[in-house]
């Protein structure tokens, strides 16, 4: 049944249904609305969790790791300087192979300070181990949970995973959702079986020392669970299909891409506006399409590929900087390289950095830029300011 | 609680804020849209149908009438008429004693809910009762009662027939 409701409040209930056994996070906006939420619902005995009070992301992130580490399965959420706080953490967490799910409201990173919206932060974790959704509405965000729990307990997977969804533009936004019940839930995300588990009847270390001799292994074998990742990724979104009648069963989503000359490229919020400013340039003549991505982590090379065969410009709409980069964004550099033999013109260009808001017409520029073989830019400066 | 009573009249709808400086007393933006199809789009809105100032002050330091036109509407809390303010051609304005309403009702002058009243008689995009159930989800007990009577005054001072 459709409700409407804040994003954050979505995401809470969302997480209620996967029935975490310990929650662990630290307040940070925008990400404050959801850790909020579940800790009344756990005082108000609505969820039967272990809900730890800490004094830093870094802290929050190591208790989820000796929980799932115990067995449990656990719950964190956080945003922008936080998310950086747990870096270290985060690599620890994927290379013990713990299933650890965590929501990130996407915000920019200081300095300078900003609270509003960009995707720097999950970005800046790309090689971290853990995959890596972003979610168009709130209704995916809210999806997107389940999925990800499904996925990253899997045996054959073992990743922790992040659910990023853009802060304030998601997180604060009231719009209608569907929040499935619990018995539906359930039946798609079964009890937590952990592959193994510190037991003190049965004792096992994680997270050892490794030597040169054995150390290599360890990173290949994260990267081969990444690439199987995508695989479980698609099995969990047609399942998903089957249980929620919502499917996902691709990591890409292609939207009038039939016969498009010019592709768009773009993850998360955005996507709904590159939506509406596609209908407005077909509308005007224009051939032209969007691909959205789901997946950052694992990378969809393949599906990108096939998806932007026979376009003759795509425009990947970065909203990160990686400094020094000739690119210069980061999801660019990964399209042009799905692309580097076909002879596509791939052109990144970075936007909407801190909050800077992202309207129509600045998708229809991007377009043009592209088609005029100029890219690989910062979109939208004030000149006056430089 | 304007989104939610649009929901609950029937259509999609979409409400987010604009965080600006994070004080109380601080200029705020929000904004609303409604459509009969699912909302995708996630930009702040540039030429609205609609604007509420809960703050008439405001109206000197802002330029709150920005991007309307023709046949839209200006929902503003003043002791004052419509004709003390320069707005753009064909745009019309509503005043109303959000403050005066919200005192007499709610003791505190908190307008929001009050101006909410103004809008569904203004402007018709949502349902009295659909208002008052959304008023009464937010609030509870007395407190919900309280502004469900503070947004029926503003309707009824705007010309709405419940």
């Amino acid at each position: 049944m459709m409700e409407i409701m804040e994003g954050s409040h979505a995401v809470a209930e969302a997480v209620k249904r996967c029935r975490p056994e310990v929650v662990s996070a630290y307040p940070i906006t925008p990400q404050t609305h959801i850790v909020e939420r579940l800790a009344e619902f756990v005082a108000d005995g609505e969820m039967e969790s272990d809900y730890l009070t800490v004094d830093s992301e870094f802290s929050a992130l190591s208790a989820c790791v000796g929980a799932s580490a115990a067995g449990s399965r656990v719950y964190s959420s956080t945003s922008s300087q936080g998310l950086i706080l747990m870096a270290e953490v985060c690599f620890n967490a994927s290379g013990m192979r713990l299933p650890i799910v965590m929501s990130i409201a996407n915000r920019a990173l200081g300095a300078p300070l900003s609270i509003w919206n960009d995707q720097q932060d999950s970005i800046a974790m790309r090689d971290s181990g853990w995959f890596q959704l972003y979610a168009e509405d709130v209704q995916e965000l809210v999806d997107y949970h389940f999925l990800s729990y499904r996925v990253a307990e899997d045996h054959n997977i073992l990743l922790p995973g992040f659910v990023c969804f853009d802060g304030f533009i998601l997180s604060h936004t009231y719009e209608p959702v569907d929040i499935p019940d619990q018995e539906t839930v359930d039946a798609y995300l079964p009890v937590f079986d952990p592959y193994q588990k510190l037991d003190a009847n049965d004792p096992i270390s994680m997270g050892m020392y490794a030597t040169p001799d054995y150390y290599m292994e360890f990173r290949y074998e994260l990267d081969r669970a990444m690439e199987r990742a995508a695989g479980a990724i698609e099995d969990a979104g047609r399942a998903f299909g089957e249980h929620f009648g919502r499917e996902y069963g691709s990591l890409v989503e292609a939207y009038r891409m039939d016969d498009a000359d010019t592709a768009l490229v773009a993850m998360g919020s955005i996507c709904g506006t590159v939506k509406d400013a596609v209908d407005e340039m077909r509308d005007a003549g224009r051939k032209v399409g969007l691909l959205k991505l789901r997946s950052f982590r694992p990378f969809p090379q393949a599906e990108v590929a096939r998806a932007l065969d026979g376009v003759a410009a795509v425009a990947v709409l970065d909203k990160n900087i990686s400094p020094g980069m000739a690119m210069k964004g980061a999801v660019g550099l990964e399209v042009r390289d799905a692309l580097w033999k076909t002879g596509i013109d791939v052109y990144s260009y970075v936007i909407g950095l801190g909050g800077r808001d992202v309207r129509k017409k600045d998708i229809a520029a991007v377009a043009d830029l592209a088609e005029s073989g100029r890219g690989d830019m910062f979109y939208g400066l004030r000149e006056e300011l430089i | 609680m304007i989104a939610v009573a649009a929901f609950k009249s029937g259509v999609y709808s979409q409400a987010f804020p604009a965080f600006g400086v994070e004080r109380r007393g601080a200029p705020v933006q929000a904004f609303v849209r409604f459509s009969d199809s699912k909302i995708r789009l996630r930009s702040q809105v540039y030429e609205p149908d609609y604007i509420i100032v809960q703050d008439s002050t405001l109206i000197k330091d802002v330029n709150v009438f920005a991007g309307m036109k023709e046949g839209s509407i200006a929902i503003i809390n003043t002791e004052k008429g419509g004709a003390a303010f320069d707005v753009p051609p064909g745009v019309r304005v509503v005043t109303l004693d959000a403050t005066r309403i919200a005192l007499e009702v709610l003791g505190i002058p908190i307008t929001n809910t009050s101006l909410m009243g103004a809008f569904a008689a203004a402007t018709g995009e949502i349902q009295f009762p659909a208002l008052a159930e959304a008023l009464d989800e937010r609030f509870s007990g007395p407190l919900a009662e309280k502004n469900i009577e503070a947004a029926r005054r503003a309707f009824a001072a705007v010309g709405g027939e419940a």
